[in-house]
């Protein structure tokens, strides 16, 4: 008796592996290609391009797919390639977005553009992973690859004291909540006496519905996801972090982590949790509505753009998780066709701060937009159309999202919580609003501002002085013009699909049936 | 010809400076054409709908594009083409800055009101009524004066705060029909068709009341009004105090009574209390206002409160009336605020205490102001006086109480108008203005409106009798409501 004969491999779908797979070879090969010499940049963003369209291929072409891989660990369907999707898409809306980024750039920087792209990549390949997870064992470990590339990509711009105090700040927050959801999942496991998701689901439903390891396993794991989510009560990192990362870093982190970690939540709650939805569905209709009161509230006295996307950000997860509160398939589409829009208003919203940032010395404080509609008609409208987005006016895919989430939750008899939904909108208004009213309503900001306190703060680093940072800033204007390129596009696609939703509600309607088609 | 004014705005934005106003007259002006040619086309007889579309939008949610006419919404449409003709017209006299944002955003408010009169399908109704917002938002806000910023986004927050409401409560409709039924729909005439129970109507029936009277607006509910009146460019103020408010009196007619039916029976004296104070409140606040712009903004809510009586006087002859003056209102007021443009620029305020003697030099002015006037306190031999003796008929038969408290408000209409047209146009001069009769240019905006206010007193039966099939149809299900609701109460002793 050999030893092949006693050990039989296992079974690997390759197909149903395959853009987990593409993601992880090109994470090799943009590292690897990270480090040429003075070409690196071209390199490193082809190899990573390729990398991304060879993963969104690969998904599109598993898409309608359902089928369990590696031993049931991970589910293909279209809930977690949707997410995927929408991360993927995020990413490569960051890569133009992040050169001329010091904490990105070639020459004088000290972290390269290989590292950087690398990380990026390695932070999707988490999300790709999170988003399929079936077992506990991978959904901790995706959800750590997701996060511990945006620990360091927060402090990546290594000469603003802001930048390393977000990164330190997401690591401290980021591994408390990692904890408390790791321990939530050994409660769980305790209780039910397995990691697969399935298994889980059967051991709560049999008899342990009210155990009350289940019942703490259940809480520790909500304020872990809710602690990645910024859900209220554990928001309060999210505008510090937000406002000092370099703003691509926050757009990606604040739309694509979002995809993710709303897939598992939706897989793990509604899948393995099913049985309970008794208990988890109150608690998470409160953290909702704190959600959006905190979120709203808050972003009414920002002046930093990015605080204030960043406390809209908390309100419009509390809006999300209510597609979960739902617990019905509708509340899952909803979910992500929700999700989806917010990515395209989102990012564009991000790239024209950055653009600003660059441009004026105001850096993303509400002043460098003033005026903008008479000046620079071409990023005030995409900027104009996606606040009216995220304040969900009708036109707008911001709307058709909303729209769906108050009817899946008046479906799913919490009718009180779509009036929350709108009495957050009403409230949102005037921060968004306030905004729009600066670009087309008041005389651009003249007055010469103070330089930013804190950027000289650190000595000079091997590598490049700060008169080299200066002299490579400042000439991205080709550059520019991509990004301005798909800002218009991201605001056209959030109008687009506001008008004529059909394509987006076709493309996410398999996340919600494929829920139930695990279950069967 | 819903998407007509769009298209045009879409073209303007894409076309040199140069050609803007031209471009975006001549389009409403093609509008103003279509929608003659429906009244032209339209079959009285038919209580129903008439150039139906319906096309699927979003199936997955019932959601359907579906358009249609009849009588109560035809003469609104061709009162709002009438108006956003002259507006666009009169703006193009005065070009402002940023034309092209300017005609386009006036573009995107005509669509969304005439999508307002024409959808049939509740959601698609709601999103066109939280639309004509935006460009109002940003046409006070870019090219108002004074305040402007702050009156525009507390005007957006508080007429939002409705509209939200009844998106929620639309959505309920649709989704508790749908479980008595099994299909979900949006379309009114399926809402209509089953009713549902009494509990759910009456709160959703207060989230869509909330809405239609911010947007009025009616008294407790106009806190945005004076700032938004006091800050908005005049030819779209016209627009704001002449069509906007009718689309939420149009609601109530559309929306609230047919689909609501038992509600508004329940709720009616409150709504009839409401009406009641708007009009005392306005008219009071009216004559009490030294800016020319509130007291015709005070007057709107006053005139609205009559109409807001009609509707819910619940019978065939308040209703009647009611759209006949909601039209009348909007034909009165708009020439108002065109006047006062003209006034405010030969007396460099508008602050009545400063004006006086306009009509030394303008007397064609003078009579054109005359004729707006009476017909603003509803002299009889105006359209007015038989839209407000409809109503208070209407609500004499039903409300007795009420009718009598409400005939002040005609009274005191009187003061108002007449405390305007003296202080501007007699008197003395004031030091420093020079009275001037108004240019060629603006005579070919003014006299056709005035000459339509004259026509529509001479023959009002034109409105009456289109409206009236698909009054009696509205009116029809919440008598049928009432009759079994006092059926109940004799049953029970």
């Amino acid at each position: 008796m050999t030893i092949a004969q006693t050990f039989t491999a296992p079974d690997v779908d390759y197909a149903g592996l395959s853009p987990i797979i593409a993601l992880t070879a090109g994470l090799v090969l943009v590292l690897l290609v990270g480090l040429a010499g003075r070409a690196q940049r071209v390199l490193v963003t082809t190899a990573s391009l390729l990398t991304y369209a060879a993963a969104t291929g690969l998904s599109i072409w598993q898409f309608g797919e359902g089928k369990d891989l590696v031993s049931g660990a991970l589910r293909l369907d279209e809930l977690g390639l949707v997410a995927t999707l929408i991360s993927i898409l995020c990413a490569v809306f960051v890569i133009p977005l992040s050169w001329r980024e010091e904490a990105a750039d070639d020459a004088p920087g000290p972290g390269g553009h290989g590292e950087f792209q690398g990380l990026l990549l390695a932070s999707v390949l988490g999300m790709a992973l999170l988003a399929m997870a079936q077992n506990l064992v991978i959904f901790f470990v995706g959800l750590e690859l997701l996060s511990v590339p945006l620990y360091v990509l927060c402090g990546s711009a290594l000469r603003r004291q802001a930048s390393l105090e977000s990164g330190l700040k997401y690591l401290i927050v980021g591994s408390l909540g990692s904890a408390t959801l790791l321990y939530g999942l050994a409660f769980i496991y305790g209780g039910s006496g397995s990691t697969d998701f399935g298994g889980i689901r059967d051991g709560i439903g049999s008899s342990l519905a009210d155990d009350p390891l289940i019942l703490i396993g259940i809480a520790l794991t909500a304020t872990g996801l809710a602690f990645k989510l910024s859900i209220a009560p554990f928001h309060q990192w999210t505008p510090d972090v937000y406002q000092g990362a370099p703003t691509p870093v926050t757009a990606f982190m604040a739309v694509a982590t979002k995809a993710a970690a709303f897939a598992v939540f939706a897989r793990f709650f509604e899948v393995a949790l099913g049985p309970a939805v008794g208990d988890w569905q109150p608690a998470l209709a409160a953290l909702a509505a704190v959600s959006i009161v905190v979120g709203n509230v808050g972003a009414l006295t920002q002046s930093s753009l990015k605080r204030l996307l960043g406390y809209s950000g908390i309100a419009q997860a509390g809006y999300m998780l209510v597609g979960i509160v739902a617990a019905n398939e509708a509340g899952i589409q909803a979910l992500f066709f929700y999700l989806a829009a917010y990515a395209f208003m989102n990012l564009a919203a991000f790239a024209v701060i950055t653009i600003r940032e660059r441009e004026t010395g105001f850096g993303d404080d509400i002043r460098s937009v003033q005026g903008l509609g008479r000046e620079r008609p071409e990023l005030a409208w995409p900027l104009t159309i996606v606040m009216l987005a995220l304040a969900g006016l009708p036109g707008t895919a911001g709307f058709i999202g909303k729209l769906y989430l108050i009817e899946a939750s008046v479906a799913g008899d919490y009718t009180w919580l779509a009036v929350m939904i709108a009495v957050g909108t009403m409230i949102s208004l005037a921060y968004y609003l306030r905004v729009i009213a600066a670009m087309w309503m008041r005389p651009a900001y003249l007055s010469d501002p103070t330089p930013e306190t804190g950027h000289r703060v650190l000595p000079a680093m091997a590598g490049g002085s700060y008169e080299l940072d200066e002299l490579h800033m400042g000439t991205g204007g080709t550059r520019c013009r991509v990004i301005i390129g798909l800002t218009i596009l991201a605001a056209a696609a959030s109008l687009f699909f506001g008008i004529i939703p059909s394509p987006l509600v076709d493309f996410v309607s398999g996340a919600g049936e494929s829920i139930t088609n695990s279950l069967g | 010809m819903l998407c007509l004014p769009l298209a045009v705005a879409l073209v303007v934005a894409a076309m040199p400076k140069r050609l803007a106003a031209p471009l975006s007259v001549g389009g409403s002006l093609v509008t103003l054409a279509l929608s003659i040619a429906l009244v032209v086309g339209f079959d009285s007889s038919v209580p129903g709908l008439q150039h139906t579309v319906d096309e699927a939008w979003i199936p997955d949610l019932g959601v359907r594009f579906q358009l249609g006419i009849d009588g109560i919404s035809l003469f609104l449409v061709v009162m709002t083409a009438l108006l956003w003709a002259a507006s666009f017209a009169w703006s193009a006299w005065r070009t402002p800055d940023r034309a092209k944002n300017y005609f386009l955003m006036l573009g995107v408010g005509e669509f969304a009101v005439l999508g307002a009169f024409l959808a049939q399908d509740l959601l698609l109704f709601v999103l066109f009524f939280d639309l004509m917002l935006v460009p109002f938002f940003f046409l006070i806000g870019s090219y108002g004066t004074g305040d402007r910023v702050r009156a525009t986004i507390k005007m957006m927050v508080y007429t939002l705060v409705g509209s939200l409401l009844m998106l929620v409560a639309a959505i309920a409709t649709a989704i508790l029909t749908a479980d008595a039924t099994g299909e979900l729909s949006f379309a009114m005439a399926d809402l209509r068709a089953n009713v549902l129970p009494e509990g759910s109507q009456d709160w959703i029936f207060c989230f869509f009341a909330a809405a239609f009277l911010v947007k009025m607006p009616a008294f407790p509910l106009h806190g945005w009004m004076p700032d938004a009146y006091r800050s908005a460019p005049l030819p779209v103020l016209a627009l704001l105090s002449g069509v906007l408010p009718k689309v939420a009196a149009y609601g109530f007619l559309r929306v609230a009574l047919p689909i609501f039916p038992d509600a508004t029976v329940q709720l009616q004296e409150l709504v009839l209390v409401i009406g009641l104070a708007s009009v005392l409140y306005g008219s009071v606040m009216a004559f009490t206002q030294t800016n020319v712009r509130l007291i015709a903004g005070y007057s709107s809510i006053a005139q609205l409160g009559f109409i807001t009586l009609g509707v819910f006087s619940l019978s065939a002859d308040g209703a009647d009336g009611a759209v006949l003056q909601m039209v009348n209102h909007g034909l009165v007021v708009a020439p108002i605020f065109l006047i006062v443009t003209l006034l405010a620029e030969r007396f460099g305020t508008e602050d009545l205490r400063r004006m006086g003697g306009g009509a030394v030099g303008a007397p064609v002015l003078a009579a054109l102001f005359l004729i707006v006037t009476l017909a603003t306190l509803a002299m009889p031999g105006s359209a007015n006086f038989i839209g407000e003796f409809y109503i208070l008929n209407g609500l004499f038969d039903e409300k007795t109480a009420f009718a009598v408290i409400a005939m002040a408000g005609v009274a005191m209409a009187a003061f108002y108008a007449l405390r305007l047209y003296q202080r501007t146009m007699h008197n003395r001069l004031p030091a420093g203005a020079v009275s001037r009769e108004m240019t060629v240019r603006d005579g070919i905006v003014l006299v056709p409106l005035v000459l339509v206010i004259v026509a529509a007193a001479l023959y009002p039966g034109l409105i009456l009798e289109r409206g009236e099939a698909s009054i009696q149809d509205k009116v029809g299900a919440v008598s049928a409501a009432r009759e079994a609701a006092s059926e109940d109460l004799a049953g029970s002793p």
